[in-house]
């Protein structure tokens, strides 16, 4: 590893190293190196293959802007090299080559490219014969591409949180103006956020020597309150929200006034071989060098249109770089030149490289004067051709708020002329470019913030108005850039207007050609702008040569639609699961402990089984069971009309319900759809217990809250579904387990199926159900969530000398299965009636009151259902996938199963289809179409297990 | 799309705080027609303007209240309990 003596701004620590693999191979590092900075010092050249031709491309732009570094890391793609931080371990490898980086096969579409591949060549080439299209796809993407996704994202992999933030003022861009911005308004009282991209901030005066500008800057900024979220990219402007992504954390900015500071980019020129490595922006190698303390080449010519690459050679020679000779555009070279030429740097005015040339990497570079043709062009040996092709303002998120440019003739680009008046430009991003005039533009721009807001007082209006005659008197004093030709050098090679997309200066003349001669279609037809820069690199370049090639005025050209996401973003930031709190019963731990297997069960922990599903539902058929039911949800409704407003939720009656007796319910929308179910037991006159489904704990509350609201009757509704626990005991031998842990009578005379009673188990107050979900005698018992693991240990030493064992969520299905009991969103979907589900006995349409559903289900009675949901069984022992598909006599599909499971107590297997209604009778046969098996199955409409509820009951 | 929304309990709050309950719509006094059931059932009225319309704080308070808001621009022109609602 060569590196640099020490450089005053060096972001590295060279005690500290680090060690991470590139495409396996082991590279040195030091703590505070990018990836790009760490791979350049190893000797590292080629980063990637470029999207089309293939062709090497290295080190650009050094700061996230360009698509030349995009590698995987730790196998996800898209990360830039030249930002990414270094981690110890880290796995880096290069994407879109095959099979190495260094020997790319697909690298053969270069010599053959042009003529082979024009824009939308493969519109033109691929289609016939139409069927072969599948074939053609899957080499293309192949072919092209910047990376693989992983195919198997381990479930929730991806965690967003989400942070939302109002301040007072938001500050995008932390370099100088952006800094004095914040500054600014927040010693004036502002609250105030700064979001920056960097690892710190200070943007380009970091590399420019002016560290202490930055401490000054940023200690003032942090003392006067400024938060800073470092690392955090503004991807766009919506409605006045600017979501940051940082890490893991998506912030959700809100301001009421917003200060953009967010400066320029540095542009590329458009020339032959202009994409080689070894072609580096003025700034990235700047950056390498100061930075990183990695020198960027030995020998370097330059390129540029304005003071900013002149000031690069300085610096590189100072960093000793040796500097061939360096080309300005202008024909008076700026102030700069006389440095140069004092350190012996010869400075060509009105010249401008046509061609880098070299195989793997630039060997020469090609200078010519501007005005002549081909005459006085100058031919150097050099291994580095730093460009710079002026400077675009970074006003992506300007013109997302609103804002309108204009084409700057002087500049050669396009400038801000207006901004929404809650957004205001600050510093390059708005002209104001040299270190002092931006320090102004960003301190008046916080003022103003600072003043809309009400705060500020006379001396600060009269800063404000000071700092505004400023920034008029330097307006007229602003460095001169030259424009630099659309492209130049076609006749010797590729210029590449679009590296993202390997779209040349030519590809863009054939789309003018072909009448793509707007550049929102030339922009859709050969896809420039669209690749990772966003047009970064590329928009500018793009309406120059069609300008050019159409004779029309760059203003008139335009540009095309700035839009979110300013930068690449994961999709898992912006739509991954958030950090939801993983819900776990009180009894969690015991589950753990009795070896359970824990899985998700939306968004609880639960435990599926214990190790044994058929075993723990055999025992609960043939002795006892105790099963952990909290998730449950559990409401109380309370109130003088709380009978009525359970008559009016549900399609039976609850208001003659006796107190202590228990109902089943089912929930129907208003289309007559079965929403949810459970069971209500109604505790005194004015308090019923209602549960729910798990999942639909939450869903209920809303439905019955809802329409709580719109008819405000006397009720109170009170979830209690977290503060309660709940178990399930059941099986032959649970009564004399009850036994043992109450003095309540559990007789079957004294304590009947569907009564619900309050008593102390192990000396803890329960409510008991008892209700038969799993098809034995059972008490479902509820109580305070303190006690859960109490009354969970209590029942299962009393059971023990009965054989009682834990039962999981897998047994319980084929328990409630054996008993064709539904699983709400499981047997049932967002299409299924009481009546379809052959539960019909549950509607009242008798009831004299009006309910939630009456009129579709009266409906629904007189037009009997195509399809019904029975059980089935299945002759040849084959347990069909839940979603198979019932097919009718002819073989189109008619139904589908919706559970299937092997009932070990049965010993057969058995299952829950909707099949079409003629066939939902005893004993009918149905076709089971199973990803290409064809089996056999019998309809049976009564449970398979204690049909008629004598066990239950008993 | 995000805007503030003012919950009457709780105060100004982002809008993805809350669940959009869809837009006021009066359900029928007496049995309607199968067509007007599925009307109210399905049908919105969807207006580009000020629209009345259902919010529940579902990370907040849990309470539902009323809104009027302009589709177009997300002004929130209103916010009022059921029972106050004018």
């Amino acid at each position: 590893v060569t590196r640099l003596p020490e450089q005053p701004a060096e972001r590295i620590d060279r005690n500290k190293l680090i060690r991470f693999t590139f495409d396996g191979k082991s590279v040195q590092a030091y703590e505070g190196d990018t990836i790009g900075s760490a791979l350049y010092a190893a000797g590292q050249r080629t980063f990637s293959r470029s999207f089309k031709y293939h062709r090497r491309r290295g080190l650009m732009c050094c700061a996230g802007q360009c698509p030349n570094c995009i590698v995987a890391v730790d196998g996800a793609p898209g990360a830039r090299a030249c930002t990414e931080q270094v981690r110890d371990g880290m796995k880096v490898e290069h994407v879109n080559a095959w099979p190495s980086l260094e020997h790319d096969v697909m690298s053969a579409t270069d010599a053959a490219g042009g003529t082979f591949t024009p824009p939308g060549f493969y519109y033109k080439t691929f289609i016939r014969p139409r069927r072969l299209w599948p074939v053609y796809e899957k080499v293309l993407r192949h072919a092209a591409g910047l990376g693989k996704l992983r195919h198997n994202q381990p479930e929730r992999e991806w965690k967003t949180e989400y942070r939302r933030r109002h301040a007072d003022v938001l500050v995008v861009g932390g370099g100088a103006a952006g800094l004095s911005a914040a500054r600014a308004a927040a010693q004036r009282g502002a609250d105030v956020v700064l979001v920056d991209e960097g690892p710190e901030p200070g943007g380009r005066l970091l590399a420019e020597g002016q560290q202490a500008r930055v401490d000054q800057l940023l200690s003032e900024a942090r003392d006067a309150g400024v938060e800073i979220i470092a690392r955090g990219s503004a991807l766009g402007f919506f409605d006045g929200l600017v979501p940051v992504w940082q890490g893991d954390t998506l912030h959700q900015l809100r301001a009421r006034r917003h200060v953009i500071a967010t400066g320029t980019i540095e542009q590329p020129l458009v020339f032959a071989g202009n994409d080689l490595p070894g072609v580096m922006l003025s700034d990235g190698a700047r950056r390498l060098a100061a930075l990183y303390a990695v020198k960027p080449g030995t020998r370097a010519v330059v390129a540029t249109t304005s003071d900013r690459g002149l000031e690069a050679a300085i610096a590189l020679h100072e960093a000793g770089v040796q500097v061939a000779a360096v080309a300005d555009l202008r024909s008076t070279p700026g102030a700069p030149a006389t440095t140069l030429t004092r350190l012996g740097i010869e400075v060509l005015p009105a010249y401008t490289v046509v061609q880098a040339r070299g195989k793997k990497q630039v060997s020469e570079a090609v200078l010519v004067p501007v005005q002549s043709s081909g005459a006085g062009a100058r031919t150097f040996v050099c291994d580095l051709v730093v460009v710079s092709g002026g400077a675009i303002p970074a006003s992506s998120l300007l013109l997302q708020a609103g804002a309108t440019t204009r084409y700057d003739e002087t500049h050669g680009h396009f400038a801000i002329t207006e901004t929404p008046e809650h957004v205001v430009g600050a510093g390059e991003v708005v002209g104001h470019e040299q270190l002092d005039v931006a320090i102004h533009s960003g301190e008046l721009a916080g003022l103003e913030a600072a003043h809309a807001l009400g705060l500020g007082d006379s001396q600060s209006t009269a800063a404000a108005d000071e700092l505004r005659r400023q920034l008029e008197l330097a307006a007229d004093h602003r460095a001169p850039v030259a424009v630099p030709p659309a492209a130049i050098g076609a006749e010797h090679g590729k210029c590449f207007a679009c590296l993202c997309e390997d779209v040349t200066s030519k590809d863009i003349g054939i789309s003018i050609d072909e009448g793509y001669d707007s550049i929102e279609l030339a922009k859709r037809y050969t896809t420039v702008t669209m690749g990772p820069c966003q047009g970064r690199m590329c928009q500018l370049p793009a309406v120059r040569v069609m300008a050019q090639q159409t004779g029309q005025s760059l203003a008139d050209v335009g540009t095309t639609t700035a839009r979110p996401p300013w930068v690449s973003v994961p999709m898992g930031i912006l739509g991954g699961p958030t950090y939801e709190p993983a819900k776990r019963s009180s009894i969690h731990g015991r589950h753990r402990e009795l070896g359970g297997n824990v899985k998700w069960a939306g968004d609880w922990r639960r435990a599926y089984d214990y190790g044994d599903p058929e075993g723990e539902a055999l025992s609960v058929n043939r002795a006892a069971g105790l099963i952990d039911v909290s998730t449950l949800g559990k409401l109380l409704v309370q109130g003088p009309d709380a009978g009525e407003f359970l008559d009016l939720l549900y399609p039976n009656r609850f208001s003659n319900l006796a107190p202590g007796r228990i109902r089943y319910g089912v929930i129907s929308s208003d289309a007559g759809r079965i929403v949810d179910d459970g069971t209500i037991c109604r505790l005194d006159d004015e308090s019923f217990y209602v549960t729910t489904t798990s999942s639909g704990a939450g869903a209920v509350e809303e439905w019955f809250s809802w329409w709580l609201a719109d008819w405000g009757m006397r009720v109170a509704l009170t979830d209690v579904t977290q503060g309660l626990s709940a178990v399930n005991l059941a099986g032959p031998r649970a009564r004399q387990i009850m036994a043992k842990v109450t003095d309540l009578d559990c007789s079957n005379e004294a304590f009947k199926y569907l009564d619900g009673k309050h008593a102390l188990i192990a000396g803890v107050p329960c409510l008991l159900l008892r209700i038969g979900f799993v098809g034995e005698v059972g008490y479902e018992i509820h109580f305070s969530a303190a006690f859960g693991e109490h009354v969970w240990d209590a029942l299962l030493d009393a059971g023990a000398e009965f054989g009682i064992r834990p039962f999981g969520l897998e047994p319980q299905r084929i328990l409630r299965l054996q008993k064709l009991h539904i699983l709400v969103g499981q047997d049932t979907d967002s299409e299924s009636t009481p009546f379809g589900a052959a539960m019909p006995w549950i509607v009242k349409l008798d009831k004299e009151q009006d309910f939630i559903g009456k009129w579709a289900l009266e409906h629904y009675e007189q037009e009997p259902p195509a399809t019904s949901l029975v059980g089935f069984t299945m002759t040849d022992g084959y347990v069909p996938t839940e979603g198979a598909v019932v097919t009718d006599g002819a073989g189109t599909p008619a139904g589908q199963v919706t559970s299937s499971r092997y009932s070990p107590v049965l010993d057969r297997v058995i299952g829950m289809a909707w099949v079409p209604a003629a066939l939902a009778k005893d004993g009918a046969q149905i076709t089971i179409s199973d990803e290409g098996r064809t089996t056999q199955g019998f309809v049976q409409t009564k449970p398979f297990y204690d049909p008629d509820g004598e066990v239950l009951r008993s | 799309m995000s805007y503030l929304l003012t919950c009457p309990n709780c105060g100004v709050r982002e809008v993805n705080d809350f669940a959009f309950g869809g837009e006021v719509s009066a359900r029928p006094k007496s049995r309607p027609t199968f067509r007007e059931l599925n009307t109210y059932n399905y049908f919105r009225r969807n207006v580009a303007g000020v629209q009345r319309e259902w919010w529940f704080h579902r990370s907040g308070c849990r309470a539902w209240f009323i809104a009027e808001r302009d589709t177009r621009t997300n002004e929130v022109l209103m916010i009022a309990r059921p029972g106050d609602a004018p």
